[in-house]
């Protein structure tokens, strides 16, 4: 039994591997980016888009998929999990984000990435092709445990570089999509007073004692400390570089420096965890002051920070919509209806499940923010092209179009509908297995005597 | 009257038409339905309208504490004594359809505190938040949580610092809990005896009542519902041997994030399970958890609920049970019922609340859409009769509360500043 499972694990790969063409027939094509095309084959060769549309003159012999009645959407990405890099978040010896030190722009989640991990064949059967993977996501304890999700590093400023990766392959060179998508910086905040602050909010923890010691005006003093070692770090890296270019003598590698040069030439964005407002403003402050392209994450208080994302042309992402209101005297849908918010201000926005235990749920969080107002075409947006287009990948993934990598899943209906069945889903190409250890328990156990 | 709806009855199929409610209490429904005059009438066209959601799993309302976790068999407790009737939790479960939810005690221990069953009839007091009837619980658990506390290298279950307590392993779990019930039986016995001398025109000495273990024999005599905390099949396997030993019934493990490897025992004791759709891994027992463990159970006949164990998830376990069609094909009446009929059935309130029935109490919560889904949310809860959440209203108070804080915090730092020159010294 174990032998055949082998045999025929080889016989898919194989097959899979070899990267053959083949044509979606008679398929109703999402693109995302475009109008619905009904009724139109889609051509795949070399692992991407080939071709799309309903009089394609297919090379003979090609292998056809038959997809009448049937549509073709995009893959959907998740623009903030820890995949690959936490397994079980209560185990330390399974979790690889949060490490020590304050700012640790050098160290590279890619190169953590598990690509064995249970957690990617679980998302990618409900249709997630893709995700940015953080160093650390920032969301201490948000949905459950949460211990050492921060490893030593509390005072952690920059974690690391975040991955695009694919949620298949057999090594993270196979999964990069892109293995510098963002670095990430976690932003200090003033803590607010009063009661009813969520646990799961991500600043709370940068300098509660100093708030709790000595009141509102030694955490204003911590504070702006806090954005001067930032700026300082930022500004000695920007020394390195110049020394760098002007290869000065004695000159020394830097590594921690050596990762700021992409972000200092605004070739990889900064993304930055920022809730509040004040943080929001400061955070927009900073950017503008260091010449740096960012991307807010998880922002929450988007009523008073929308309009300056909007002017400076910020994108954010989101966190869950499934989440309760940060303060006690909220409207109790306050988390539900961001994503509403940045549409109507027109800031550009993904979603983000920031864990791993929420990311197959990203279909749904999308739903959710169809039911607090936001326009459905704009939900999906959110989990494909905006995603691939706030991490720079548009040309690559987050739609059907011709030339992009065939990240494709064919479902029976609206994917962000929690009943509609997907029936066969594509990474670059290439056929990946619905399956999983998940599933693979359901089949032993419901057979079971 | 709540009239033109789509009606999910769970115990009646899906039906279109109308809900007629006195007294608090679910009079008939159908699209035969007059309308009393006078009746105050709520439009439901084009919504849908399910029993109010029951939750036999949350750690709301309990004033901050939900764990004495310094000793290993805290069965004297009660959450009903610390009972918070304005946690904001509350109305947002409300607000997400639930109205009756059980509060349970933590899992820090192997036997652990008396539990409550509430309706979430926000702005009454902690009595009037009680579910009149229902009966008592009390909490027991399994594996991880309760043998932390024990394990000199291991954290508390609140996080701080290890401090050595037995047991520490899942043998010692088991051991107190058979510890406590042995003890429970033969304080029974002594009281049993006392009636006896008493019923026989003796005068003897009472036997001390024993706070402790008074719980624990409502439980054997099947008075109050035993709620079990486990995740792995061995130890709800251990349970089910020490409920049988005892002669006692687990109306519901909670977790049970493994009954699908032991359904057939579970189904065998009749023994119930409220687990969740799809949370898993979060810790190592719940490596194995599947999605597709609630359809399982349930093919075995197996009373199964869901459960939200979480403020957050407690708001839309509508769409937990929309999951539940997905990952194993259950129709949508079961997978309803897991969040409303079979709840109330392990919590033994199904004769009041669960169904859309004539004589039972008028529960209702009303969505914008297909419920079994994303894409819906609710619009208007009713408990007893009366509407405790309507969106429109919440929102518009929520909007004017906003306001007034606005307002408040401008005088506010007027007051300041026209009262800071006079602070000044004035040497």
């Amino acid at each position: 039994m174990k032998l055949l499972g082998l045999l025929m694990g080889c016989a898919l790969v194989a097959g899979a591997a070899s990267n053959d063409a083949f044509l979606i027939r008679d398929a109703d094509v999402y693109p995302v980016t475009g109008p619905v095309m009904q009724g139109v084959s889609v051509l795949v060769q070399d692992g991407k888009i080939a071709d799309i549309g309903a009089k394609l003159t297919p090379p003979k012999g090609i292998r056809i998929v038959e997809a009448k009645g049937l549509r073709v959407y995009p893959g959907m990405i998740d623009s903030a999990t820890e995949l690959g890099l936490q397994e079980i978040e209560s185990v330390r010896e399974t979790e690889d984000t949060g490490e020590l030190g304050e700012f640790m722009p050098q160290l590279r989640a890619l190169a953590a990435v598990n690509p064995a991990s249970e957690h990617f064949p679980v998302v990618r059967v409900n249709g997630i092709t893709s995700v940015m993977t953080f160093p650390s996501s920032g969301a201490a304890g948000a949905g459950g445990g949460g211990g050492g999700r921060f490893g030593g590093g509390e005072r952690q400023f920059i974690s690391g570089q975040a991955a695009l990766i694919h949620t298949d392959g057999w090594t993270w060179d196979d999964m990069a999509i892109k293995p510098c998508a963002a670095l990430h910086l976690i932003f200090p905040s003033m803590p607010r007073g009063g009661r009813g602050g969520v646990s799961g909010n991500p600043e709370v923890t940068q300098a509660p004692a100093a708030a709790a010691a000595g009141g509102t005006t030694q955490a204003r003093q911590t504070y702006e400390a806090q954005i001067a070692q930032i700026n300082q770090f930022f500004d000695d890296a920007r020394v390195y570089q110049k020394a760098k270019a002007a290869n000065l003598p004695g000159f020394r590698t830097n590594l921690k420096f050596e990762a700021m040069i992409p972000v200092l030439e605004g070739k990889v964005p900064v993304a930055i965890t920022a809730s509040r407002a004040s943080a929001i403003h400061d955070a927009v402050q900073f950017a503008g002051k260091q010449n740096i392209k960012i991307v807010i994450l998880q922002p929450r208080d988007l009523k008073q920070a929308a309009a300056e994302l909007k002017e400076k042309n910020i994108p954010v992402i989101l966190g869950r919509v499934l989440a309760l209101p940060e303060y006690e005297d909220d409207a109790y849908d306050s988390a539900s209806t961001l994503p509403l918010q940045a549409y109507k201000a027109g800031v550009k926005f993904a979603l983000g499940t920031f864990g791993n235990e929420f990311v197959r749920n990203l279909p749904y969080e999308a739903a959710a923010a169809t039911a607090y107002g936001l326009p459905y075409d704009e939900a999906l947006k959110a989990i494909t092209i905006n995603a691939a287009e706030i991490w720079g990948v548009a040309d690559q993934v987050g739609s059907v179009e011709k030339g992009k990598w065939a990240d494709l899943m064919i479902t029976n209906g609206d994917p962000l509908e929690i009943q509609t069945q997907i029936s066969h889903l594509y990474m670059k190409g290439k056929e990946v297995e619905l399956t999983n250890r998940q599933i693979e328990l359901y089949k032993k156990y419901s057979s079971r005597p | 009257v709540v009239q033109n709806a789509t009606i999910l009855t769970v115990t009646h199929g899906t039906i279109k038409g109308s809900i007629l409610v006195r007294d608090g209490k679910i009079v008939e429904f159908g699209d035969k339905v007059l309308v009393p005059s006078g009746a105050t009438v709520i439009d439901a066209a084009g919504q849908y309208v399910t029993p109010g959601i029951v939750d036999p799993h949350t750690h709301i309302g309990a004033d901050g504490g939900v764990n004495e976790g310094s000793i290993s068999d805290s069965s004297m407790v009660d959450i009903k004594d610390v009972l918070d009737p304005e946690d904001i939790a509350i109305y947002r479960a409300l607000a997400g359809g639930e109205t009756t939810i059980h509060i349970l005690h933590g899992s820090a221990n192997a036997v652990g505190g008396q539990c409550v069953t509430i309706k979430t009839r926000w702005g009454k007091d902690a009595q009037g938040l009680l579910f009149q009837g229902a009966p008592p619980g009390i909490k027991f658990a399994l594996g991880e949580n309760p043998k932390r506390s024990g394990n000199p290298t291991g954290r508390t279950a609140t996080g701080g610092a290890p401090t050595a307590r037995y047991p520490a392993t899942r043998m010692g779990v088991e051991d107190t809990i058979r510890e406590a019930f042995t003890d429970a039986k033969a304080y029974q016995a002594e009281w049993a005896d006392y009636r006896a001398k008493v019923a026989r025109g003796e005068n003897p000495i009472p036997p001390r009542k024993d706070l402790r273990l008074e719980p624990l024999v409502e439980v054997l005599q099947g008075t109050r519902i035993v709620n079990c905390h486990g995740y792995r099949a061995d130890e709800l396997l251990m349970m089910l041997h020490v409920a049988k030993d005892f002669n006692f019934k687990i109306d519901l493990f909670v977790h049970g994030l493994e009954g699908y490897k032991i359904a057939n025992e579970i189904a065998a004791q009749g023994a119930g399970v409220s687990t969740f759709s799809d949370w898993w891994i979060y810790k190592v027992e719940a490596a194995d958890a599947i999605p597709y463990n609630a359809a399982i159970l349930a093919k075995k006949g197996i009373v199964t609920s869901l459960n939200s164990d979480d403020a957050e998830l407690m708001r839309h376990m509508n769409i937990e049970a929309g999951k539940i069609m997905k990952y194993g094909g259950l129709s949508e009446n079961d997978a309803l019922a897991m969040v409303t009929l079979n709840a109330a059935k392990q919590l033994r309130v199904d004769k009041w609340v669960g169904s859309i029935d004539p004589g039972k109490d008028a529960d209702l919560a009303i969505f914008d859409k297909y419920p079994l889904s994303a894409s819906a949310k609710v619009v208007k809860v009713m408990i007893d009769g009366t509407v405790y959440f309507d969106r429109d209203k919440a929102l518009a108070d929520n909007a004017r509360e906003q306001q007034e804080r606005q307002k408040l915090i401008e005088k506010e730092k007027q007051n300041q500043q026209r009262q800071q020159p006079a602070r000044r010294p004035t040497v």
